[in-house]
């Protein structure tokens, strides 16, 4: 047994030390928006934040993980999909398939923490998460759309939200 | 026809509409954080549910309109494209809108009709909209029949639109959820006029994909995401040679490992190992000792491979594509020739989300849910493994974690799932691939070789081409019925005399291609944009060194050649005007171009690059043009532009699957690479449709990709590369 600190709630996990966090949070716990990739903190598909840091959890087991640490994951970023991020995704409709997209919005909104206007080459250097749909540039235009660096209407993306209004 | 017939058992079945079927609940063994899921195929149908307008449409009396599906989302923005048709047609509220997926069963027992499950070929739209446009149109007619009868009116004098029915004269007005019921009794109209692609509202408009919200807070389940009471998880190892098979295991050695519960041979080539959690069973696996027979293909490697495709580039037997002209009598009489030989190595379609499947089996039913393109071929391979008819099998179709093709013709992991799930009859076992499994496993982008010749008059005019192409057949592996006197039809996309799965542009008076058919022992399978994506990299990297053999401009030499073919050209010159072609490059940048049609589609791209002294590519940007005749979603055409060159260009930069002693190489993303961020060039997209046609957006993109930066690259370097890819090269960048 292990505790953890998971979006703001201890928990109780049974699981082996050597289980990566990944796999606690997805089967313990059943904390299913983190995902599996590649097992080798290659595709990012697993980043949650430790202690307000990226971090791909695939490759982080329990034993490495204090019950101080707090973890946070794409469920508990917000409560209702209104973090900075989550809302430029949303205005760009970034996502395609979707499954690396946990993954990208916790490293985005860890960069945004760190570098709160980041520069293009801090987005490449920080965003080294995998896309096969390829949603990189909108992604990228996201990212400084949440940091407030863009304004919408030069983001050459003409979208309509359900009602019918530019978005 | 008011009888709710199956719509309710439908509506249950759909995992589409996540904002109503899953929900957050709290769990105090997880400390309030379980997520609990609505499991299609488990729940009850809540009562009450009102019946359907018809297959495609429920209009519940809150006004929800419930369109359904029968393509599968993998990312490419089909749910919302078709819905968007279905709605135009409809005439409703689209802010309404959702969408479900209707089984494969269920199609079965209405003797199929949503029509093709099939999502692969980029047909989604092209091959589905018509009688899905005629689906809403005719629940239209028959909500305004509905109001008409209840307000006892002629038909003539209502009118719909915004989910509303009108008659003006008396002021009258019903709302699409109070006359549905009625509706639903309606004979449907035999005669369903559409609109006007010029009149629509909703179709052609670029509004946002109905399936982001989950997309952003984790709460979309995917297939590995699914969880039911009482399940397994099972992981496997098949023989990592192809053709081998499984000799024996020593299940003794993990069997007291916890939560192992038992270790199942999967066939005659693999084994399974089923546990209480995934990892649990994927750590067991890794500690069972197996022995492999390894079988024929055991020294099989690369370069033998290469070999076999080289013969058949100069052999005397080749199925013809094309023919016009007398090319060996043009070639004979030619001033001038100009010979190249290219290859393009195997890919991984390298989804995102690994294969995987969650199997329930009993004597008398076999159940299973999966992310799959093709939900009635899921149902065939499930229905064959489990060893019962179809009708007592169901398939739940869950999102895709990306498909690319890998998800389409050939269920293997269904297969697996439902042979796993046999062995523990009555208990759901979870099967999910490890990303090596899915490496080693995949459905390989065929290997190919081509050998293009052709024959210049004195002026240095291009009187003569001949394409011989040697290599893989997907049907000769996956569909030999299709196979016809030796020709493989899907060899030649983009170099047909016309047709929409390609049609070869150039004007060549005289002009052969054929395909010497050469099949190594690697399964292949349909890999995003198919032939197309070598066949562009063959035809625009050659008529590019015919263009700077004869001193002309590459563009210039296109536009001759294209000057019958209108749309081709139409593509071409809007990437080449606004890419300012002939215009200064930013000094260090250089250009290059490249168009096709397939897929039914137009496509042309023009790219920047520049190459530093240590050899450093960087591609700057994209300009590409899309003319795929009608452009249903424009926001999501450009995502699918977008997207088409990040799996192209991840193909051509770093993508390359080998295999030494029989086994693929690369295992991981460590060593099979892709396009990253950092890599990303800007794109700009032009979606010009010009009408009269439907082509798709997933694939043809992809096709223009690499030729476009090759071609850049060699304006850049003077270096020619023929063969991907690219980071197998050291570029030097050219003496200014």
């Amino acid at each position: 047994m292990a505790q953890l600190q998971v979006n703001g709630k201890t928990v109780e996990v049974d699981a082996d030390g050597d289980t990566p966090l990944l796999w606690a949070l997805r089967e313990q716990l059943g904390l299913t928006g983190t995902k599996y990739g590649c097992g080798l903190a290659q595709c990012g598909a697993c980043t949650v934040h430790l202690n307000g840091e990226a971090v791909r959890s695939c490759v982080r087991p329990l034993s490495t993980v204090a019950p101080t640490d707090r973890i946070t994951t794409i469920e508990g970023l917000s409560p209702d999909a209104s973090h900075p991020v989550q809302k430029a995704w949303a205005t760009l409709d970034v996502p395609q398939c979707g499954f690396c997209q946990s993954g990208m919005i916790m490293a985005a909104a860890a960069l945004l923490k760190d570098k709160p206007k980041p520069t293009d080459a801090d987005i490449d250097t920080a965003m080294t998460n995998i896309c096969r749909c390829g949603t990189y540039n909108r992604v990228r235009a996201a990212i400084h759309l949440a940091a407030g660096q863009v304004n919408r209407k030069a983001i050459a993306i003409r979208l309509l939200d359900p009602n019918g209004s530019e978005a | 026809m008011n009888a709710p017939r199956d719509g309710g058992a439908v509506r249950g079945a759909g995992p589409v509409d996540t904002g109503r079927r899953w929900f957050l609940q709290s769990s105090a063994a997880a400390g309030g954080l379980m997520l609990a899921f609505h499991v299609p195929g488990l729940a009850a149908e809540a009562p009450g549910t009102p019946p359907e307008v018809n297959a495609w449409v429920v209009i519940q009396p809150d006004e929800t309109v419930i369109i359904r599906i029968a393509r599968s989302e993998m990312g490419q923005g089909t749910l919302t494209g078709l819905a968007q048709l279905v709605a135009e047609e409809l005439d409703c509220d689209w802010a309404r809108v959702k969408t479900e997926y209707p089984t494969p069963g269920q199609n079965l027992a209405r003797k199929r009709v949503w029509g093709s499950f099939s999502t692969g070929g980029s047909r989604g739209v092209r091959e589905s909209h018509d009688y899905m446009r005629k689906g809403g149109a005719s629940a239209r007619l028959m909500l305004m029949q509905a109001a008409a009868d209840s307000w006892k009116v002629p038909v003539s004098e209502v009118t719909a639109s915004q989910g509303q029915v009108r008659h003006a004269a008396s002021g009258r007005v019903g709302s699409y959820g109070q006359l549905a019921a009625l509706a639903a009794a309606q004979t449907p109209p035999a005669d369903v006029p559409l609109k006007d692609p010029k009149d629509w509202k909703i179709a052609g408009k670029p509004f946002k994909r109905l399936d982001t919200r989950a997309k952003l807070d984790g709460s979309q389940v995917y297939g590995m995401d699914l969880r039911l009471p009482g399940m397994l998880s099972a992981a496997i190892k098949d023989c990592p040679v192809f053709g081998g098979k499984l000799k024996s295991f020593d299940a003794a050695a993990i069997t007291s490992r916890p939560g192992v519960k038992q270790v199942v041979p999967v066939g005659d080539s693999a084994v399974a190992v089923v546990a209480d959690t995934w990892w649990r069973a994927k750590t067991a696996l890794d500690a069972l000792p197996i022995v492999w027979e390894e079988g024929p293909n055991a020294k099989l490697d690369s370069q033998q491979m290469a070999d076999m495709l080289k013969a058949g580039l100069a052999a005397p037997e080749a199925a013809v594509g094309q023919r016009q002209g007398d090319v060996e009598a043009a070639m004979a009489g030619a001033a001038r020739k100009i010979e190249a030989v290219y290859s393009y190595p195997h890919q991984n379609h390298a989804t995102m989300e690994t294969m995987n499947a969650t199997a329930r089996w009993t004597a008398e039913r076999c159940e299973v849910w999966t992310p799959t393109q093709n939900g009635e071929a899921a149902l065939a391979a499930a229905a064959e493994a489990a060893g019962l008819p179809p009708a007592q099998c169901e398939v739940y179709k869950l999102h895709l974690g990306g498909g690319f093709g890998r998800r389409g013709a050939v269920h293997d992991w269904v297969r697996q799932a439902v042979t796993i799930a046999r062995a523990m009859p009555g208990t759901p076992v979870k099967l999910i691939w490890s990303r090596e499994e899915d490496m080693l496993h995949g459905r390989y982008h065929p290997i190919t070789q081509c050998k293009m010749t052709a024959g210049l008059d004195a002026k240095g005019q291009l009187q003569a081409l001949h394409m011989r192409i040697s290599g893989q057949s997907i049907l000769a592996d996956l569909f030999p019925q299709n196979i016809k006197n030796g020709l493989d039809p899907v060899v030649f996309q983009g170099l047909n005399q016309g047709g929409t799965e390609g049609a070869f542009g150039y004007a060549v008076p005289h002009l052969l291609i054929d395909h010497a058919m050469r099949n190594p022992p690697v399964p292949p399978g349909f890999w995003r944009g198919v032939n197309l994506n070598q066949n562009a990299i063959y035809v625009e990297s050659f008529i590019d060194e015919i263009a700077h053999a004869t001193r002309k401009d590459p563009l210039a030499l296109r536009r001759e050649l294209l000057a019958q073919s209108p749309k081709h050209l139409a593509v071409l010159n809007a990437v080449a005007e606004k890419a300012g072609w002939g215009k200064p490059a930013p000094k260090g940048h250089y250009r290059g171009l490249a168009q096709i049609m397939g897929f039914g589609s137009y496509v042309a791209a023009c790219a920047e690059v520049s190459v530093a002294k240590d050899g450093t590519l960087k591609i700057h940007k994209i300009v590409a043009a899309t003319d795929p005749g009608h452009a249903v979603n424009p926001q999501q055409i450009q995502a699918q532009v977008e997207g088409s060159f990040v799996y192209g260009l991840s193909a051509a930069l770093f993508g390359e699957i080998t295999l030494k002693d029989g086994r693929v190489q690369q295992d991981n993303f460590h060593t099979y690479p892709v396009v990253k961020m950092e890599h990303m060039p800007q794109v700009e997209s032009i979606v010009m449709p010009s009408g009269g046609f439907w082509g798709g957006v997933g694939e043809p993109t992809i096709a223009v990709a690499a030729p476009a930066v090759l071609n850049a690259v060699f304006a850049a370097t003077g270096q020619r590369i023929r063969e991907l890819p690219l980071s197998k090269h050291q570029l030097k960048p050219k003496v200014a």
